[in-house]
């Protein structure tokens, strides 16, 4: 079961804010979910590679070659904020 | 007390590829025109997927042959997550476990000690480039702008193991790992348009009752140009004495630091420390196949490298035989300066000759130019014809560097100056060395019957040799390219004998 | 005409012969969104103008006697995560409410290409992360044969458009079922391609390694018509696979000899509807009547399917969705105290409750401690489940079983139940970590009247063979041609 400093760590990570109470519910149905996921517990795998791509597929690759970029209007068409040149945020704290 | 610093290095190259590493925008140095060299992929717009740029891989993996590094015949793509404005997907597409490349080494020489030692690399891996923030400088909390433009560039990271004993020792690393890399010509490295930036991990072992004890290690972040890099590091291993004697926190005791370099005050400076440790989730980039590379594609890759630079030296010294010093200043100066040198001495046929020639006449006319070898106007094939003439006795030093001027003031006038424009001018100002000594004689004959010369002669017959010196100058003035020291002995032979 | 009525054949046939133009077709649709779009609520929007001047178009090539493509005059309903330049392209969030890609996706460009004619943006679960549609942020979506009832999901908007005839053809994207389950829900065909089959590229990712685009129609020819238009290999999606393409509609017809079918015992354990299980062991019966071999056959590692799958596209969701901070594109908060809060502030705002519970589990299973444990493991057992399958196919053609062990659930039955709304794809998932292509057929109804939907599967790249084995149970079957009372 996850604490509920442990879920509020993944959030964090997950870059969510959270209420107290949906920590709280998404908590308890990570526990059900992970609690459901320990059936793989029956699974030995010790001799099996993981399958991270199903495809039997190597070497895709594009010739280095430049293409037309957007115009910087349409780079920038979809920002929440911007100057016209640049994408805009709130004051970047180093390393924060 | 007793310690030895151990340093670190992280080096970041960017490689000189035409396109991005996972798309097709332009991989150019532009600050003044932010987000122009931008599409879907870099910007990581929903549904934009990355395709590998094989040049680059090519590029990293010459680089890799350069570096001593063992090569992978397997490599894979791995997702570094982690949010910043100037990565829009909040991951960096990077390598993990599974490296194009690992367990290599360059060897420094210590100008200081003379000392030759070989760091030792770890790996050397392929990920794309973050963009750039800027931060508003007003002090008002304004907005940071942030600029794609180098978003997803191809970024080679070259990790050192903790080899490196002095700051000293970390500059020249640097150094060499640079002029290898243009040799190859993979990168320009160019540390203030950041295309080679590095990070540095300093502590200190301190040997204390007879007991080695290591203190915490510090990364120094964002070192941009040689100096700083040394600086840094000196500054970093007084500050951690300093730390260790009135702390004597060890290896452990803190979580790592991470500091910045403030190079006006020649200080290094704590950097707010994460609040939550770095935790980058890496796993395999679904969105990229594996890639895998044969020994014989190794091999073709291979055919394609220049003779390296630690090699050049050592052939300079052992098969030329130029000093050290003057072998290192030729390779120093960048493959295109070493190739000038080499075409030279191929047609002149004297390696000392040309890097005198090198060193001094056309280094000072490329100082005074403030120009690089690639822009001088004299070939290499047209100064060693000059001095293949000199080699053999055609013309004079001293014709050759008349020749050389006249070279420079002919091309400074426009014209193109060729191996044929060294002949030329050498029959136009007859600097063609006198060889013909029925010549010389009568010259002599005329100078030493000349009245005005009767107390040289008898001051020469008398014995008071230094006496000549008037006479041979009398006589190469009427007997241009004429060689003074046969001149002489001419002279002497007719008065003593 | 009852040109709504009309397969894709048939009106592809009417327009060739002049009996109808494309126009026309296009009106035919735009007018039955008009009186039953609201109550089924499918589309998210609706292309009016620019459809009928793609309609237009298509019969001015048609009159000057230019070559038109395969799909000419047909309207599709897109599934709105698959990029459409110039219309907005929101995946039913509130993050990308106000997208507007400046590209479009490989499919859309496929569609144009073949000169189909895009009619509008399909509902979905928020970012495809669903099996009932009822994740959209932005609208409901009702299944057209009983309206208290769901589509399915997350292609839902594209079912339902399909059942409800308000589209003739849809495209969907199936990551654990999300195409093949819809199908079923609404009686139409809707399959899943091999992975690799289709270029991903322009569709907006949840779960990169398992998603695939595929085809909607009323009937199979229709979808291997469609499939046959979108497939190929696309130098921009590297894991798209260099194969040729079939040319899935000219053999459609033609039956499978010597056909083996095997029945996957998994597929009716606890929890079958009564009458999905007589349903699908009366559709087996059919390839028995027509000669096919049929046998039982164990895929032992569909217990760990469901666990497997959650922890794989939890994990790849978690980052593929990390990008939609509020900086480049998407939703920015109002309020926020500084940079990192506005990532979180901006996140919580955008994201519904399901894709902030995938995020949460993909982050864990990821995080250092734990990916050993959920996500490796996840990998190593995805394995296994690849090989059940190619052992059975060893033995067998193609595989079959229902589509999905209920029919249509109610409209918020499950929402609360995430774990037991997880457990409905159980017969869709594993062909998805397999990466073998799916195709769901009507194969009957339930009592309360809910359609029922076939499943077959077969080895990667094996379409051609699973759309003439589905033809062939289609040819002697009428559920295709039933149609929800008020289209």
């Amino acid at each position: 079961m996850l604490s509920p400093e442990d879920v509020q760590k993944v959030a964090t990570l997950a870059r969510l804010k959270l209420s107290e109470e949906e920590l709280e519910q998404i908590g308890h149905q990570l526990g059900e979910i992970l609690d459901y996921v320990a059936v793989l517990d029956e699974v030995d795998v010790s001799e099996v590679e993981p399958m991270a791509h199903v495809a039997d597929v190597f070497n895709a690759f594009r010739a280095d070659e430049t293409r037309v970029s957007l115009p910087r209007e349409e780079s920038l068409s979809n920002a929440p904020k911007t100057d016209g040149k640049y994408f805009l945020v709130p004051q970047i704290l180093e390393n924060a | 007390m007793e310690f030895t610093p151990i340093i670190g290095l992280e080096v970041h190259v960017q490689l000189l590829t035409k396109s991005k590493l996972f798309c097709g925008c332009p991989n150019l140095f532009n600050p003044d025109n932010p987000n122009v060299q931008t599409c879907p992929v870099c910007i990581g717009l929903p549904g934009s997927l990355p395709v590998m740029n094989q040049e680059a891989l090519r590029l990293s993996q010459k680089t890799a042959m350069a570096l001593n590094l063992n090569l992978a015949n397997f490599t894979k793509w791995d997702r570094k997550q982690y949010y910043y404005p100037d990565l829009p997907k909040a991951y960096q597409i990077s390598q993990f476990d599974l490296p194009f490349s690992y367990d290599g080494w360059v060897e420094v020489t210590l100008p200081s000690s003379g000392e030759t030692t070989k760091v030792r690399l770890i790996r050397a891996h392929l990920e794309e480039d973050a963009g750039k923030n800027m931060h508003d400088e007003s002090g008002r909390g304004g907005d940071s702008k942030v600029d794609l433009n180098r978003t997803g560039t191809p970024l080679l990271e070259i990790v050192s193991e903790p080899d490196i004993r002095s700051a000293e020792e970390a500059r020249v690393f640097l150094e060499e790992l640079r002029l290898l890399l243009r040799y190859i010509e993979v990168s320009d490295c160019n540390m203030q348009e950041g295309s080679m930036r590095c990070d540095a991990n300093v502590n200190l072992h301190v040997h204390e009752d007879g007991e080695k004890i290591p203190t915490p290690i510090v990364e120094v972040k964002n070192l941009n140009s040689f100096r700083g890099v040394e600086a840094a590091i000196e500054h970093e291993i007084k500050r951690q004495i300093k730390a260790w004697e009135t702390d004597r926190k060890r290896i452990g005791d803190v979580p790592k630091e991470t500091r910045g370099w403030d190079a006006d005050r020649g200080q290094t400076f704590g950097q707010r420390g994460k609040e939550d440790a770095a935790d980058y989730r890496y796993f395999p980039d679904p969105d990229l196949v594996p890639v895998t590379t044969t020994d014989e594609q190794f091999d073709a890759i291979r055919a394609t490298l220049c003779v390296f630079p630690a090699d050049r030296r050592n052939s300079y010294v052992s098969d030329l035989g130029l000093s050290d010093y003057d072998a290192s200043v030729i390779v120093d100066q960048g493959r295109e300066y070493a190739d000038y040198f080499d075409e030279v001495t191929s047609v002149c046929g004297d390696g000392k000759q040309a890097a005198n020639w090198l060193t001094q006449d056309v280094q000072r006319e490329l100082n005074d130019r403030k120009i690089e070898i690639a822009e001088f106007s004299i070939l290499a094939s047209v100064l060693g014809t000059v001095l293949q003439k000199i080699v053999k006795g055609e013309i004079t030093i001293k014709s050759g560097r008349a020749v050389f001027t006249e070279l420079l003031a002919q091309s400074d006038d426009g014209s193109d100056v060729t191996a044929n424009s060294v002949d030329t001018i050498i029959a136009d100002k007859g600097l063609g060395k006198v060889q013909d000594t029925g010549k010389i004689d009568i010259a002599i004959q005329a100078v030493i019957g000349n009245e005005r010369n009767a107390k040289a002669v008898e001051d020469v017959r008398g014995g008071k040799q230094q006496a000549v010196g008037p006479l041979i100058g009398q006589v190469m003035r009427e007997l241009k390219g004429a060689d003074a020291g046969s001149v002489r002995q001419m002279i002497i032979d007719k008065l003593t004998s | 005409m009852d040109i709504t009525g009309s397969t894709t054949g048939q009106l592809l046939d009417a327009m060739q012969n002049g009996t109808v133009s494309a126009v026309e077709v296009t009106q035919a649709y735009l007018n039955e969104i008009s009186a039953h779009g609201e109550t089924v609520g499918a589309f998210l929007s609706v292309d009016s103008e620019g459809s009928l001047t793609q309609a237009a178009e298509v019969d001015r090539k048609r009159s000057s006697g230019e070559s038109l493509g395969k799909l000419a005059g047909l309207p599709v309903a897109v599934k709105d995560n698959i990029c459409t330049k110039g219309l907005a392209t929101t995946c039913a969030s509130r993050m990308l409410e106000n997208f507007v890609p400046p590209y479009d996706a490989h499919v859309t460009t496929q569609l144009q290409n073949a000169d189909a004619i895009i009619i509008g943006k399909a509902n979905l679960d928020e970012f495809a992360m669903g099996s009932s549609t009822e994740n959209s942020a932005l609208q409901v979506t009702r299944n057209p044969w009983n309206i208290d009832h769901a589509p399915g999901g997350s292609s839902g908007g594209s079912a339902a458009a399909v059942g409800a005839r308000l589209a003739s053809m849809g495209i969907g994207s199936d990551t654990g079922g999300s195409i093949r389950q819809p199908a079923s829900f609404c009686g139409v065909v809707g399959m899943k391609p091999t992975y690799g089959r289709v270029s991903r590229y322009g569709l907006v990712a949840f779960a990169s390694s398992l998603d695939q685009i595929g085809p909607f129609a009323t009937d199979v020819t229709g979808t291997a018509r469609l499939l046959e238009s979108i497939a190929g290999y696309d130098v921009r999606d590297s894991t798209s696979v260099d194969r040729p393409v079939p040319g899935y509609s000219a053999t459609v017809e033609q039956p499978l000899e010597n056909l083996r079918v095997g029945v996957v015992s998994e597929f009716f354990g606890e929890g079958i509807d009564s009458d999905v299980d007589a349903s699908i062991r009366a559709a087996i019966d059919v390839y028995r009547s027509l000669g096919a071999e049929v046998s039982e056959v164990s895929l032992p590692h569909t217990r760990y399917a469901v666990a497997t799958y959650y922890l794989i596209a939890c994990s790849e969701a978690s980052s593929n969705l990390a990008r939609y901070d509020g900086v480049h594109y998407g939703r920015r908060a109002e309020q926020f105290e500084n940079m990192i809060d506005m990532y979180a502030a901006s996140r919580a705002e955008g994201f519904g409750a399901e894709v902030k519970r995938r995020i949460m589990l993909g982050v864990f299973a990821l995080s250092e401690g734990y990916s050993d444990q959920y996500y490796l493991k996840g990998l190593k057992v995805r394995r296994l489940i690849r090989n059940d399958f190619d052992a059975a196919f060893e033995n067998v053609d193609v595989l079959a079983g229902p589509t999905c062990p209920t029919p249509a659930f109610k409209i918020g039955e499950l929402v609360d139940d995430p774990l037991q709304m997880y457990l409905s794809d159980i017969c869709t998932i594993s062909a998805n970590l397999a990466g073998i292509p799916g195709v769901s057929v009507p194969a009957g109804f339930s009592s309360n009247g809910l359609p029922i939907g076939l499943q077959l599967l077969a080895g990667p790249f094996e379409e051609e063979k699973l759309l003439r084995a589905a033809r062939m149970f289609e040819r002697e079957t009428v559920w295709h041609t039933k149609r929800p009372s008020f289209s």
